[in-house]
């Protein structure tokens, strides 16, 4: 058995535990808005909240979440108003929309250690997700506005 | 639902519009296609809908439905087809409910996402739907007040009689509406006149795509499902010849490992019904890591397959194709390229006398240029839900095409058509890739071997190495310039594996007298598939190169020499057959060079870049601009103006051309596949390098042309040309010219040559 918190619920799990999270949220959770892309770190399209760290789902394994908290993009706010998600509504960002909620995690990830980052900063940290349908200008624009809205 | 989509007429449709035979649909007429149904409601839902053409349904209480005919992979047809129907309903858009249609040929027309047809083919018989519906809800309000229809007006969503004040919904009048034939020849608006369409609507997705709703085929799930993995043979030209599963076996979840022939001997294969391999080592778990897991303790033998033989009924007619054997390397590959470039080629147009003219040429320019295959890398993999019973089956995933690969599934699960249901997700990311529909097949025979329903998925390794990928091209460019530097004569000559890029009547021919196009052909068993502007995305990149060197040997600035070859071609146009309107193109150069200050002082501190192309009835053109940024070229910012005709949803539209340049720019710098004995060398991100946001410019400005033309492409014909320019940014920030993709490795130094 394995115990996780995951968007504030508790939930007892018996997997094996070096099943990587992504699975467990999707396959076990229902968790869908967690996406598999690469398998081994390299897209970010899995990102999720790890005690407040972004993490790549898929290549954490469940038994490392366990006692922690994990946030998914289902628990990133309760109406769906998180600035980030916010601002990616405002600039109407997603194209395909499959890599968005990894950018967005990834984003908000970002923008609690720092609060006003610049376009550097942005590319450093969101290297690590690809986006296919190369929206990346919007998502760079994004991150700008919720740091904005932020402040408000 | 509604059950009007009776087999006879689907089956009818799909014969007389080609579709079954991989063939291009460009037009169809909304009203010939549909036949009104005979129960007008949907009775399962709670709400009471009634159906006033296929697009649109009603609830008396006014709740209004739009249905997206098209599949979604980010071109946001979502949201800017039902834009169509909106405007000619008379609704008030923000009050309009959005659903993906069913796959119903007969109500919804072809329903393919792919060549940059959706809007263009959906624009009049949408825009015919919308007015029929609104003339329908008139006649149904005439009726019930007893008045002349021509005395009532429709506005958003509302009915009314000026004269005696009356007023009503729509939804009021709904249910009558849905019994009054559909009118025939209605009267549209000027386009002058639009109020909804040419103006910005957000995606209608949004929401859901911000808070991770299950949008996508990989996110679906059903009761009792199983999810299933092929283990494909480690090389292009292997098939499998035993396994042992018994260590697979004993893993936790794992339910069966199984070998699936594919298709059937001698099986006639539509167009775009290609597959890599077709004997599948199928393993079939409980969840997906568990399948992942146990897979790796698959013992699998293979063997090369040999040469095989496939019968295609695809768009050239029916023909038997030899798929040689061999284990290709991509080094060899590039040295029977070379070979096959010195033979006598397939003369695929010819102006005036092209050998006189390079014989007497005083300067001959001749550059060779050479692309690898590419790798579509959806970001959500391959995969698709099946449930196949006895009697029918349900099909549910991420498809572009549900017409071209419902006649697959009917062949390998001998089930007639009308007993297959495809409901079309969300795709992450499409770019040709899901038109090929072997992945439907493979998951319905999965299906219906274990007797449950299935979800398949590919990883990402057997995603990036299955094949279907963009073909590797080459091709000889050759200018013959006269004693005075004028150009006399020019000579293209393509190949590629396992086809050619060459578009013969495509600019430059018909604005120079002595012209030639030929093309030669190496067939190979690695796969290929469109890939967003199939042989434009290598055109573009190699002909506009080779102009702007050819304008630097003439002594002409890049887009002046465009501009003067495209005046003759429009003056005096070379030969017939000339695909491309030159006003068109002109235009869309003109406006990148206003725009971009393209000979202003202040953007001298540039390496700038031109091109443009002409592709899927639309027009582009990019001013790139490098910088060289810790003694390496980068792209600071880009310019792109495009003539698409009216613009449906100006913001969705610059986001989709803002994504073509970055597409562009990543697949010009990084993008390859290349093979060793028949292996895909790379097999994920860590080894095929994909643009990221630390590479992507500060600015992307995008530009449309304003006129009053019926849409034309626009999800392909931006990416095209900014591998030219890209190329001859390069140029000019290193002094080196560019003629093999990708140009990423070639980056050294950073050295400006001007």
């Amino acid at each position: 058995m394995i115990s996780l918190t995951i968007n504030n619920k508790s939930y007892n799990l018996d997997v094996d535990p070096a099943t990587p999270l992504l699975w467990v949220l999707r396959d076990h959770l229902d968790l869908v808005g967690t996406k598999y892309g690469c398998g081994m770190a390299q897209c970010g399209a899995c990102t999720v909240h790890l005690n407040g760290e972004a993490v790549r789902s898929c290549v954490t394994r469940v038994s490392q979440a366990a006692g922690k908290k994990v946030v998914t993009i289902e628990g990133l706010s309760e109406t769906n108003e998180h600035p980030v998600q916010k601002a990616w509504l405002e600039l109407d960002v997603a194209q395909c929309g499959y890599c968005q909620t990894g950018q967005i995690m990834s984003a908000a990830a970002l923008l609690r250690k720092n609060s006003n980052p610049t376009d550097k900063e942005i590319d450093a940290a969101m290297a690590g997700n690809i986006c296919r349908c190369g929206t990346y200008l919007r998502i760079r624009e994004a991150i700008h506005m919720a740091a904005e809205m932020g402040k408000g | 639902m509604s059950q009007t989509n009776n087999s006879v007429n689907r089956r009818t449709f799909l014969k007389s519009s080609a579709l079954a035979g991989g063939g291009l649909l460009l037009s169809f007429t909304f009203l010939s296609a549909f036949k009104k149904g005979e129960l007008p409601t949907d009775l399962e839902a709670e709400d009471q809908w009634y159906e006033i053409t296929g697009y649109i349904k009603i609830t008396p209480d006014n709740k209004i439905k739009i249905l997206n005919p098209n599949p979604e992979f980010g071109q946001n047809v979502m949201t800017s087809l039902p834009m169509i129907v909106a405007e000619e309903l008379e609704v008030d858009w923000d009050k309009i409910v959005v659903e993906m249609g069913p796959h119903d040929n007969v109500k919804l027309g072809p329903q393919f996402t792919g060549g940059s047809n959706s809007i263009r083919m959906y624009w009049k018989p949408l825009r015919e739907a919308g007015a029929a519906a609104r003339q329908m809800l008139l006649l149904a309000a005439a009726q019930t007040w007893n008045l002349p229809a021509d005395e009532l007006t429709a506005k958003a969503g509302m009915i009314y009689h000026e004269k005696s004040g009356k007023s009503g919904t729509y939804g009021e009048f709904a249910s009558k509406a849905a019994t009054i034939p559909i009118p025939k020849g209605m009267k549209l608006k000027d386009v002058k006149n639009l109020k909804l369409v040419r103006n910005s609507k957000k995606n209608v997705e949004g929401q859901k795509i911000v808070s991770g709703q299950p949008l996508f085929g990989i996110d679906f799930k059903q009761e009792g499902m199983l999810i299933a993995m092929i283990e494909h043979p480690p090389a292009f030209g292997m098939k499998l010849k035993s396994f042992d599963a018994t260590e697979v076996l004993k893993m936790p979840g794992i339910k069966d490992v199984f070998r699936q022939t594919l298709y059937a001997d001698g099986m006639e294969q539509g167009g775009f019904d290609t597959r890599s391999f077709n004997e599948l080592l199928v393993i079939v778990g409980k969840t997906t890591w568990e399948v992942m897991n146990a897979r790796k303790k698959l013992k699998a033998n293979w063997e090369p397959a040999g040469e095989t033989k496939d019968i295609i009924n695809g768009r050239g007619g029916k023909k038997e194709v030899i798929v040689p054997g061999k284990l290709e390397t991509t080094s060899e590959q590039r040295k029977l390229m070379q070979e096959y470039a010195n033979r006598p080629a397939q003369q695929l147009r010819k102006d005036g006398d092209p050998e006189t003219a390079f014989k007497n040429a005083a300067q001959i320019i001749e550059r060779t240029y050479n692309a690898p295959f590419l790798a579509h890398n959806c970001m959500e993999p391959m995969n698709f839900f099946a449930h196949v019973e006895a009697d029918k089956a349900l099909l549910v995933g991420p498809l572009q095409a549900p017409a071209w690969t419902e006649p697959l599934l009917s062949k390998v699960l001998g089930l007639p058509a009308d007993k297959i249901e495809i409901q079309m997700t969300r795709m992450g990311g499409g770019f040709g890739r899901r038109a090929y529909g072997h992945y439907l097949a493979e998951a319905a025979l999965i299906s219906k071997k274990v007797n449950a329903p299935v979800k398949l998925i590919y990883t990402r390794e057997d995603d990036m190495t299955y094949g279907i990928y963009r073909p590797m091209y080459t091709a000889t460019y050759r200018a013959a310039l006269d004693a005075n530097k004028n150009l006399i004569g020019f000579h293209v000559k393509g190949g590629g594996i396992p086809e050619h890029a060459i578009h013969a009547n495509r600019f430059p021919a018909g604005a120079i007298d002595n012209y030639l196009a030929e093309g030669w052909e190496i067939p190979s068993n690695i796969t290929i598939g469109a890939f967003r502007a199939p042989r434009s995305n290598f055109n573009a990149a190699a002909e506009q190169s080779f102009l702007d060197e050819v304008a630097e040997a003439m002594g002409k600035d890049p887009i002046d020499f465009r501009l003067e070859l495209l005046k003759r071609a429009k003056e005096n146009p070379v030969g017939k057959n000339k695909e491309y309107d030159a006003d068109r193109y002109a235009g869309v150069l003109n406006l990148v060079k206003e725009k971009s200050g393209w000979n202003m002082e202040e953007n001298k501190k540039y390496s700038r870049g031109v091109a443009a192309y002409f592709c899927h009835n639309s027009y582009a053109a990019h001013v790139i601009d490098f910088i060289n940024k810790d003694g390496k070229p980068t792209v600071e910012q880009v310019f792109s103006a495009i003539d698409c005709g009216i613009v449906v949803n100006p913001d969705a539209s610059t986001n989709m051309v803002q994504g073509a340049v970055v597409d562009g720019i990543g697949n010009a710098l990084y993008g390859s596949l290349t093979h060793k004995e028949g292996a895909a060398e790379q097999n994920n991100f860590h080894r095929y390098k994909m643009i990221r946001m630390n590479e992507t410019p500060k600015k992307i400005e995008v530009h449309f042309v304003q006129n009053d033309i019926d849409p034309t492409g626009l999800g392909e014909p931006p990416f095209p040309p900014v591998f030219g320019a890209v190329a001859n940014a390069l140029y000019r920030a290193t002094g080196k010219r560019y003629y093999d993709q990708p140009y990423g490795p070639q980056l050294n130094s950073a050295k400006r040559a001007f």
